[in-house]
């Protein structure tokens, strides 16, 4: 029996393994730190994150690997992500440290383990070829986040954020599996490329199969929080923490495009024409929803909220133009652009809530839009660091976020669907106006609030250097575009 | 060293804009008051032999860099001026020293920011004028209304929030078409930003009407041309002096230029088409809004209608297509660009002093600011386009254009000759003449010395365009025959 047993090539899930290793042995030595000596565990969990960039780059090969039974996958499109999702995850650690030493009830070794175990999770999700890795990956992640979101317990809209996001996470998570069973049931198959063989031999029963389809777009709406399913967004955005809203509002999406690429694309590409119908319902409703009820916010975070389920939604545009009318001429293009677009939103996203942790100090949250009143005469820097960041999610070029804009609407073009563009560009003309407002605040308005801002001089540097990235990758795009084309052409 | 000429004259400025935003705080106002003229200064230097190196007789690209920029969309660092952009640059460079010598003692508040956004915004507005590919144009059209939108909301009058949205919006709303209307040049010429290329591109006419009404409602809006805008009083009234003055002297050139560079040579069969509309907006600009201009009680609101006005004149002038059409409306941009600016730093000069721009509040100002009154005049009659100055040249050449295009067209044109001298020289009348009205013009102080310098410098430059034209008509000559040219051949296969 043992015969039989073959060890599986663990090169390929060398970081997960590195990392599951290192958080494990961070929860056991912070047992020995004390409270006020925390920065050990800080210092390890950014270690263990250089630790896994490292082996990633040391074992990446450029070919598609699988290994575990085919059951994970090893390719340039989960390197290229996990590598931003290392750089997210410690930029992340960074911004937050200061917010969590002045709230002693979160300056715990468990928030940084949890982080790493979510860090994990995601890790799993862009390398999942199997319905059951993905489950697991969304699952460590999902109850690593409900944790974090609680964290401090003092705070009662926090519980009630944490209670919100893990019934509607559980509820996702079940839709998922239901969609996955019914997949299985077709199919004979949980292996996503097996999926996709199947698929292709053409002896399947698309009555079960597109059944199934439905709830997994619904569950994968759900993990992305695209409308109609984004309801818990606002809500876990505004009641958890900033430290936790700022990682759950930037490393995730990352996860989330890997696993919409795996399931929709590895495994379903011949069933496009269901899921990019649906999803261009899920698309043109989070642009309405999200930059429509942004409009009315005053809680910055809450604003940040609608202000992501309205990009989700712009990303989506990449995802479904793809295919178009069974040619698969412009995959590459579009799924590409979407990818830029996940990046690029993601580093705008931490940047974003970077500055709300920055301006927030002990016992004082800086995250009502007014507290950003005068920030020009406050701090004429971040002022100008938050302006870049806001026109860069507008859309307005020379910013990252004007490029990833493009990218995705030149592949909706290219794929014929101009009124789809003509609705993108009219939701991204009302979305300009929440994001002036909040230049407007700063620079236009006289500041209520005199007080210096106190954060620490390694975040200031962070997030300046983070405003300039949107600003330099705005100038100079080239290099991350092509490394998402190089990527996925190499990994589809 | 002389390859790289146009990339100095847009990146000089924005550097030098940086510089002075690194001055910091109003402690260091005189400080980034010099550096911002300094940057200024040596901005319109470089643009100098632009001029005096120019080739007359070549129609096509000068001075052309052409560099990578995106390869993954085959999207270049392309620039090069032809005669009808060269000017511009030359405008832009020169209108940025005037703000920044408007704005010395005025402004006294955020002086490094303010200063910068001028700088950044003219060297992103050269960017504009000397782009040849499509997307870079659309990269500097687009960021270059971040300073404008901070210029009036930061230094502006008290309903400048208003302003400022309303600017941004509707600018932003006409621009996103005119970026569909790129991405379908992009895929429809198989993979290129090139404008030159796109210029040789075959389009069917059906496209061609779409891409066509997509760049007029982008260049409309920026224009701006009748019924689109109501943008421009909001904007004008709550600018402070320096945003007005590059509001009207070159941003609203920035539209008329994008007709010329986009809708009539890569869709002329369009154009043809719907000449018709354009020039009716024109007209409803030219006439309406002339007595509109009229009944003004706020005299930047009567200049900027006033704008609104002349710049009806220009679009007139493109789409008749003639060569006297197109030089006229082009010596009319340059023209207004001086006596526009002009007009807005007199305004200026006074509301510094009076602190209101109500006709109304003014009166009888000649008896104690006699020089101002003397410079003010010549603006106006330049404004009402009185013969040997500037003002008149365009519109003469325009409405010669007119006659032989349609009588009835010319008659429209010519009436606001009249309209015209109606509300400038009522308004200067109202000001300037009859007795001191209050106790504050009769406090006023005659211009000081940087005032005379600002109004001479301009009063050269109207006098001088309008008794010898021949320097820029002879610049302009060669390219607008190549862009005629190209109008005049069906793109239709």
């Amino acid at each position: 029996m043992f015969a039989n047993f073959v060890v599986p090539d663990l090169l390929p899930a060398a970081p997960e393994l590195f990392l599951a290793a290192m958080a494990l042995a961070i929860l056991m030595i912070d047992l020995l730190v004390k409270d006020s000596r925390r920065t050990v565990t800080f210092v390890l969990t950014q270690l263990a994150l250089l630790g896994c960039a490292a082996i990633q780059f040391m074992t990446s090969t450029g070919e598609i690997v699988y290994t575990f039974s085919n059951m994970f996958v090893d390719d340039l499109m989960s390197d290229l992500l996990k590598l931003f999702l290392y750089a997210t995850v410690a930029v992340v650690l960074f911004y937050s440290r200061g917010y969590i030493i002045d709230r002693p009830t979160m300056n715990k070794g468990e928030y940084y383990v949890l982080t790493l175990f979510a860090t994990l999770g995601m890790m799993v999700m862009i390398s999942a070829n199997h319905f059951l890795t993905i489950y697991l990956g969304i699952e460590l992640l999902s109850l690593s986040l409900y944790a974090m979101v609680a964290m401090n317990r003092e705070s009662v809209a926090s519980t009630e954020a944490a209670m919100k996001y893990f019934v509607l996470g559980a509820l996702a998570s079940g839709l998922l599996l239901y969609g996955m069973s019914m997949i299985y049931g077709a199919t004979g198959t949980l292996e996503i490329t097996g999926v996709a063989e199947r698929l292709q031999s053409g002896s399947v029963n698309t009555g079960v199969l597109v059944f199934g389809l439905v709830f997994l777009v619904a569950g994968l709406a759900f993990k992305l929080g695209v409308v109609p399913f984004h309801m818990w967004i606002p809500d876990v955005y505004h009641g958890a923490p900033t430290s936790v809203t700022l990682f759950l509002g930037s490393a995730p999406k990352l996860a989330a495009f890997a696993i919409v690429m795996r399931l929709l694309v590895n495994g379903l590409i011949t069933m496009a024409a269901d899921w990019q119908g649906m999803l261009i319902i899920l698309s043109v409703l989070s642009m309405a929803v999200g930059n429509l009820a942004a409009i009315a916010q005053t809680n910055l975070k809450r604003m940040l909220a609608y202000s992501a389920i309205s990009h989700m939604g712009f990303m989506l545009l990449g995802i479904v133009t793809g295919v178009v009318s069974g040619d698969a001429r412009y995959a590459l293009n579009a799924y590409s652009s979407a990818m830029f677009y996940v990046i690029a939103y993601v580093l705008m996203s931490a940047g974003t809530f970077g500055m709300i942790l920055l301006m927030a100090r002990a016992g004082f949250e800086a995250d009502q839009l007014d507290d950003f009143k005068g920030l020009n005469k406050r701090s004429p820097w971040f002022a100008g660091i938050m302006l870049m960041l806001m026109f860069s999610m507008a859309g307005v070029p020379f910013f990252i976020g004007f490029f990833a804009k493009f990218a995705v609407l030149q592949a909706v073009v290219a794929a014929g669907y101009l009124w789809l563009a003509i609705a993108a560009i009219m939701f991204s003309l009302i979305g300009a106006f929440y994001y002036l407002r909040v230049v407007k605040l700063m620079y236009f308005d006289a500041p209520t609030d005199e007080s210096p801002l106190t954060a620490g001089m390694d975040v200031r540097i962070l997030i300046s250097a983070n405003g300039l990235a949107v600003a330099f990758l705005g100038i100079f795009p080239q290099v991350i575009m092509s490394l998402c084309a190089y990527a996925l052409l190499r990994s589809l | 060293m002389s390859n790289h000429l146009i990339s100095l004259a847009i990146w000089i400025p924005i550097f030098a804009g940086l510089g002075v935003l690194a001055t910091g705080s109003d402690r260091n106002a005189p400080l980034a008051r010099m550096l911002a003229l300094l940057g200024a200064i040596a901005g319109f230097l470089v643009t100098i032999p632009l001029w005096t190196g120019f080739d007359v007789a070549n129609g096509g690209m000068q001075f052309v860099e052409l560099n990578t920029w995106i390869p993954r969309f085959n999207i270049n660092y392309h620039l090069g001026v032809d005669g009808i952009s060269m000017i511009f640059v030359l405008l832009n460079a020169f209108i940025t020293i005037i703000v920044v010598a408007a704005g010395w003692e005025v402004i006294k508040t955020k002086v490094a920011q303010y200063n910068a956004a001028f700088l950044i915004m003219s060297g992103l507005m050269n960017g504009i004028f000397t782009s040849l590919d499509g997307m870079l144009f659309y990269v500097f059209f687009e960021a270059s209304l971040i300073p404008l939108y901070l210029i009036i909301g930061v230094w502006g009058g008290p309903n400048r929030v208003y302003a400022a949205f309303k600017f941004f919006l509707y600018t932003l709303f006409g621009s996103l078409f005119f970026l569909l209307a790129l991405m379908y040049l992009f895929i429809h010429s198989g993979g290129s930003f090139s404008i030159l290329d796109w210029h040789k591109l075959p389009i069917a006419l059906g496209p061609q009407i779409w891409l066509f009404l997509a760049f007029l409602i982008a260049f409309a809006v920026k224009v701006p041309m009748w019924p689109v805008h109501t943008w421009l009083p909001d904007a004008h009234v709550e600018a402070p002096t320096g945003g007005s003055i590059v509001l009207a002297a070159i941003a609203l050139k920035l539209g008329a230029y994008g007709f010329l560079r986009f809708s009539l040579p890569i869709t002329p069969d369009a154009s043809h088409q719907l000449s018709g509309l354009v020039l009716g907006l024109s007209l409803i600009a030219v006439v309406y809004i002339g007595f509109v201009a009229l009944v003004q009680a706020d005299m930047k609101k009567l200049v900027a209608y006033s704008s609104i006005a002349h710049m009806g004149f220009v679009t007139l002038g493109f789409f008749m297509f003639s060569a006297m059409g197109v030089e006229g409306a082009l010596v009319q941009m340059v023209s207004h660009g001086f006596v526009s600016g002009a007009m807005f730093f007199c305004i200026g000069v006074m509301y510094d002093r009076v602190h209101s721009r109500q006709i109304a509040d003014y009166g009888g100002v000649v008896n104690t600011m006699p020089k101002f009154a003397a410079l003010f005049m010549l603006f106006s009659m330049a404004n009402a386009g009185l013969p040997a100055t500037s003002g008149f040249v365009g519109e003469f050449m325009i409405i010669l254009g007119a006659v032989k295009f349609n009588f009835w067209v010319a008659f429209a044109a010519a009436s606001s000759m009249i309209i015209g001298a109606a509300y400038t020289l009522w308004m200067y009348k109202r000001v300037i003449f009859g007795d001191v009205a209050n106790h504050h013009v009769a406090e006023l102080s005659d211009i000081n010395l940087r005032e005379f310098a600002i109004l001479g410098v301009l009063a050269l430059c109207t006098l001088g365009m309008g008794l010898y034209p021949q320097p820029f008509t002879e610049v302009m000559h060669a390219s607008v025959n190549e862009l005629l040219h190209h109008v005049a051949i069906s793109k239709i296969q």
